[in-house]
């Protein structure tokens, strides 16, 4: 028996590496300039996934909500191993938070039909918020577990995982479908170049419209013939509008994301009063001098 | 806004072993604040088995009401039949606002709650104030409503988030950041006790097995702090941050790389996937500083940061900057201090 597994993963603004060229010259983070990665812990939900497929066999489907450009991360996905992908992209969805994305997402779900498991990574480090995946399953109506390690085994109706608790571990069992979120407990296999020979030739519909547009074709029935044939082989990204999916449009985007940003502010990184102490002797001991004397020390 | 009676505040209580959470009992008093601020009642949801002994105590920390659900399927903690539990008494009583703790429990199961009750949620808060707010976008106003400010982006912006939808308005509050107020024991509350209404729908998740260890570090209350980080530079050399903590009577911290390298257990770890300290005294040493660890350490009172790098990020928030070998820089110290103590 082979399973089908759901992969659920976001392309954000690398914030973990903030490099000078990042910063503004008030000391606040440039956002736009940050180049955007494959969100860390989904590259261990990928790596889950496809070690499952490995040991017990499995379609592995990634999945991602966001801008035309992120189908960059699904690609990834394909030459890591991911076996199909969809992007869900519409402009209807933009400014959704957590909730208005778990209904887009459970959405899409729905669309794909069957499924016996969905991995989602713990949390984005755009917004490290960790609650898209339990909100997914809440949606789908499926159990879930929380920050998995590892998957100890799975049967036709059951898996059981091992999870990390506050000062230990805990190995559960649930029966399927459940939503699992994975935490960085594994290593990311790398790309496989013969995966990346054939997958990077892998488009959605509007890469291929584009590029017939700047080559000036003008045949439709070349980009219909084309498209079935990137089907044929494995290599269409499916790709979903808010409509292809069903999605109410009350309950995706800021219609239906019911925390608003009242205000943001920069944090700013610049030199506070801070006292130069030489390493030496002397520098140091005048400074635990200073913190007996104000109580901090002794 | 025609209805204006206003729901309470609600604090869900974790509790392990019978044994309330620190961050629960910082939110019943932010909770309690919150209340007060509001004019209404400042309640506890206290879920598990064996835990009647929790509730005089947070009777004392300043709950009004304790909603108690003692029921052996609510041990040890599930999200599943947690999250029903909730939402049953969300439905009944409609608070107005409800608190959880940004651990790993309160982030699993708040969002399952808020998700069910199509809630809006807002993770890892690090203050919430009372505020108007004035939605210009959809030219609505509204009054009394709790600001919820967290760090987003890395830690690079700090934002306030209001959720405009129908009550509750629910946040999970990081560890460590509000204040622990002293108890007071003359304090007397109400129990309600709640049975819960479970079906096999929500006990489908069974735990097989269960290590768990008290953490064998407790920073949070630890005045005086020897963090060290990557630039420590292996295992063995750990020993200097040992010493200098035990000269000082201090504790042992560390960064994230550090723990990363398994030079240190995870207990030591400051930072966002850490502790939040707030100690007298910290001391950095070989720490870089990402976002994420001067956010588990800034707002401790005086910050010594010893580094190599004179541009490492740590100096922005350190009182002290040393720039200078760890491996020099420490002993020197130690020896200073045995000499003026």
């Amino acid at each position: 028996m082979s399973y089908t597994i759901l992969v659920f993963v976001k392309q954000v603004p690398d914030t973990q590496n903030i490099t000078g060229e990042a910063m503004k010259p008030d000391g606040t983070v440039n956002r736009s300039a940050l180049p955007a990665i494959f969100n860390p812990e989904d590259l261990n939900a990928l790596e889950l996934a496809l070690e499952l497929k490995d040991r017990y066999g499995a379609k592995v489907v990634v999945g991602t909500m966001g801008p035309p450009t992120a189908v960059e991360v699904l690609r990834n996905a394909m030459f890591c191993g991911a076996d199909e992908c969809v992007l869900l992209t519409d402009r209807t969805f933009a400014g959704a938070d957590t909730l208005a994305t778990s209904y887009a997402l459970s959405c899409c779900v729905k669309k794909i039909g069957s499924y016996d498991l969905v991995l989602c990574g713990r949390q984005a480090i755009d917004g490290d918020t960790a609650q898209v995946g339990p909100q997914l399953a809440e949606k789908l109506g499926i159990p879930q577990i929380g920050y998995v390690e590892d998957v100890v085994d799975v049967s036709s109706k059951k898996i059981v995982a091992k999870r990390t608790i506050e000062g230990g571990y805990e190995i559960l069992e649930c029966p399927l479908p459940a939503l699992l979120t994975v935490v960085d407990a594994n290593e990311p296999r790398p790309m496989a170049a013969r995966r990346i020979m054939k997958y990077k030739r892998a488009r959605t519909r509007s890469e291929l419209v584009r590029e017939h547009a700047d080559a000036n074709y003008t045949d439709a029935e070349v980009l219909v013939a084309e498209e079935e044939s990137l089907q044929r082989k494995g290599l269409l990204i499916q790709e979903w509008s808010a409509d292809d999916v069903d999605a109410d449009h009350d309950r995706i985007g800021l219609a239906g994301s019911p925390t608003k940003v009242k205000q943001i502010q920069n944090v700013v990184l610049t030199a506070g009063e801070a006292k130069q102490i030489e390493p030496s002797d002397t520098g140091v001991n005048a400074l635990i001098h200073e913190l007996i004397a104000d109580h901090t020390l002794g | 806004m025609a209805d204006n009676k206003i729901g309470n505040v609600w604090v869900f209580i974790e509790q392990e072993g019978g044994k309330i959470a620190d961050v629960s009992l910082e939110l019943v008093c932010k909770g309690r604040e919150l209340a007060n601020r509001l004019g209404v009642k400042a309640e506890a949801l206290l879920l598990g088995d064996k835990i009647d002994g929790c509730v005089e105590t947070l009777y004392h920390y300043g709950c009004e009401t304790v909603f108690m659900a003692q029921d052996p399927r609510l041990e040890p903690f599930t999200v599943m039949p947690y999250a029903k539990v909730i939402i049953g008494l969300i439905e009944k009583h409609k608070p107005n606002i409800l608190l959880f703790g940004a651990t790993m429990k309160g982030r699993e199961l708040a969002p399952r709650v808020a998700s069910e009750k199509l809630a809006g949620l807002t993770a890892d808060c690090t203050d919430l104030q009372i505020d108007d707010f004035d939605d210009k976008v959809n030219k609505k106003s509204y009054k009394n409503k709790l600001m919820q400010i967290r760090p987003a982006f890395g830690g690079n912006i700090i934002a306030t988030i209001v959720n405009t939808w129908d009550d509750p308005q629910m946040v999970t509050v990081r560890e460590g950041v509000m204040k622990l107020e002293e108890p007071d024991i003359s304090r007397k509350g109400k129990l309600v006790k709640v049975v819960p209404e479970l079906s096999d729908a929500e006990t489908v998740i069974k735990v097989i097995e269960r290590v768990r260890q008290e953490k064998s570090v407790n920073l949070k209350g630890a005045q005086i702090i020897v963090a060290g980080g990557y630039g420590v530079g292996g295992k063995e050399n750990f020993k200097l941050i040992q010493d200098l903590a035990e000269a000082l009577g201090g504790d042992v911290g560390a960064s994230r790389a550090a723990v990363d390298a398994g030079w240190i257990d995870h207990d030591h770890q400051v930072g966002q996937t850490g502790v939040t300290v707030r100690p007298k005294l910290y001391i950095a040493c070989g720490i870089s500083g990402s976002v994420q660890h001067r956010a588990g350490m800034d707002e401790s009172k005086k910050i010594i940061a010893i580094n190599t790098d004179p541009h490492a990020p740590i100096f922005s928030v350190a009182h002290y900057t040393i720039v200078g070998d760890l491996n020099e820089v420490i002993p020197k110290i130690i020896k200073a201090f045995k000499a003026k103590v």
